[in-house]
């Protein structure tokens, strides 16, 4: 029983933390699925959320300032797809790359300039920062709601992916562009509607993320939105239930490590975990085949 | 139910294509009237399949006029060339290999919104090639290559056609199945699909078409209805493999 209640809550927080790796993680993976391309923008679009969620507080009450939050991330996604990867399509992909860069930099120092590159503190959510216990160990009501939002949020993407007519198109862009064009497919819809839900994921997973921590800065993405690139790697980038188990994975061994005392590891482990994988297994957990029938 | 063609043409006049410099089409005219199976024939690199192409909006032309029942078809986008009624099955037969056969389907008719006749579609398209329908709920990555083939024919057939090109249907398969293939793009063409058929296989294509071109680095040598060519003992010695005696 001992043994139970020592490390009941360190599973419990590295299920919580897998469960805010994976929303951020889904970005990564389905825009690499759609575009070849790794958005390195996207952990800084996870914290401008958290930036946002900061000043809108100061005017609106919470649970608006939480809609807006989701629509300004959204529109924020969709805008640097249109801007800055949109006429580069045609261009070689190291292109898009470079610019991904540039937009990752652009929105770190927009956000340094804006507070000038100091923390700011983040909001308290009431409801959700409750204390509440569960079977001995208490723990944050947020730890308990995201993995529950993150499996059902999940759970409905892949029926849109997998059941609707635009995760259809999503699934024929994913694998030729030329004859999805010949189908009459709008492939910068669908590109589009690609940035939409990983943008909205990584703004609903920032509120989930940020809560536990005190501040954010302009450097608040980056580790964050690296976790979740290397569990998308490690899950098979690409695909949508790899990013959410690699996500998951990497959160509890953290947070288990973290309980070992090995804290100062702990970012150390998902890193030396991300070569591992690159040398044993390239294409991840669920990823796709390279070798085709031609 | 299938007569979807009214009486229509396909127009074309000098049309030219350069690759970065590199001219592929150097101004060829011809034209596709409604009803017939038109071929074109020549070697690798002749411009066979930058025409269709160019036709289906995938490459800016140069110069020239595509003409489709009378209006320009040059400069516009691949969904509303689709939308005029001109399809394409690509070269490599390219199915989803990740989507079932069903959903391949299904992409063929993704500008369409006619829930119903889609379904009666996709039965149609399982009749003529009740392969398909075994497998339909396979993904098209697991199909043989002429299966493959016939996936590609009946995607392209979900559009609701009235033009159909057919860009090498018998690139990579076996003889037996050139022979299906070639008696059922005559049976799609006997439903009023009017059908333009690249090939390097001319000795099939020639059989089947009304009338044919030869295209030789991107000009147009000779042309005439299908048997004439076929008799034709130049084109016989450069495409059908016969000696001259």
């Amino acid at each position: 029983m001992d043994f139970f209640a020592k490390w009941f809550p360190y599973f419990l927080s590295g299920v919580s933390v897998g469960g805010q790796y994976a929303l951020i993680a889904i970005g990564y993976t389905m825009v690499y699925g759609i575009l070849r391309l790794i958005n390195f923008a996207h952990g800084d679009i996870f914290m401008a959320a958290g930036i946002m969620m900061i000043y809108l507080t100061g005017v609106f009450p919470v649970w608006l300032s939480i809609v807006f939050v989701i629509l300004l991330t959204v529109l924020l996604g969709f805008a640097v797809e249109r801007v800055a990867y949109k006429p580069l399509r045609q261009a070689p992909r190291m292109s898009v790359m470079i610019s991904a860069i540039g937009v990752s930099y652009l929105i770190q120092n927009t956000v340094a300039y804006l507070t000038g590159g100091l923390t700011k503190q983040y909001v308290e959510i009431g409801w959700i920062s409750d204390v509440v216990t569960v079977m001995g160990a208490s723990t944050k009501r947020v730890t308990l709601i995201t993995p529950i939002l993150t499996l059902v949020l999940v759970v409905l993407l892949v029926f849109l992916i997998n059941h609707t007519k635009i995760g259809m198109g999503m699934r024929a862009v994913s694998k030729d562009f030329e004859t999805s064009l010949l189908m009459g497919i709008k492939i910068n819809r669908i590109i589009s509607a690609t940035f939409i839900i990983g943008s909205f994921l990584a703004a609903v997973g920032s509120v989930l993320y940020f809560t536990n921590y005190t501040g954010v800065t302009y450097t608040s993405g980056a580790m964050p939105g690296l976790k979740a690139f290397v569990a998308a790697v490690f899950g098979g980038i690409g695909s949508v239930p790899g990013a959410v188990v690699g996500a998951f994975i990497i959160g509890i061994c953290e947070t288990l490590l973290k309980g070992m005392g090995l804290t100062a590891f702990s970012d150390a482990f998902t890193f030396a975990l991300l070569i591992v994988i690159l040398v044993v297994k390239p294409t991840g957990l669920f990823g796709e085949k390279l070798t085709e029938k031609v | 139910m299938l007569i979807w063609g009214l009486k229509k043409m396909l127009e074309i006049k000098n049309l030219s294509v350069s690759y970065g410099g590199i001219r592929a089409l150097c101004g060829i005219s011809m034209n596709v009237p409604d009803g017939k199976i038109i071929t074109m024939i020549g070697a690798n690199g002749a411009g066979k399949s930058t025409t269709l192409r160019t036709i289906s909006g995938l490459v800016k032309a140069q110069g020239g006029s595509v003409k489709y029942n009378g209006q320009e078809l040059l400069g516009k986008p691949i969904n509303k060339i689709l939308e005029a009624g001109i399809a394409l099955v690509p070269e490599g037969r390219r199915v989803f290999s990740n989507l079932t056969v069903l959903e391949n389907l299904k992409c063929g008719a993704y500008l369409r919104k006619d829930k119903e006749s889609i379904q009666k579609d996709i039965e149609w398209v399982f009749d003529l090639f009740p392969r398909l329908k075994e497998r339909s709920w396979q993904s098209a990555g697991t199909l043989s290559g002429g299966e493959q083939q016939m996936l590609a024919v009946g995607r392209g057939l979900m559009s609701r056609p009235e033009l159909m090109m057919l860009d090498e249907p018998s690139l990579g398969l076996a003889p037996f199945l050139v022979w299906d293939i070639f008696s059922i793009i005559q049976d799609i063409n006997n439903k009023g699909v009017t059908i333009l058929l690249v090939e390097q296989n001319a000795n099939m294509a020639l059989k089947i078409a009304d009338y044919a071109y030869v295209l030789e680095t991107g000009s147009i040598t000779t042309e005439g209805s299908g048997k004439e060519l076929f008799n034709d003992p130049k084109i016989q010695e450069a495409y059908l493999g016969k000696k001259k005696n």
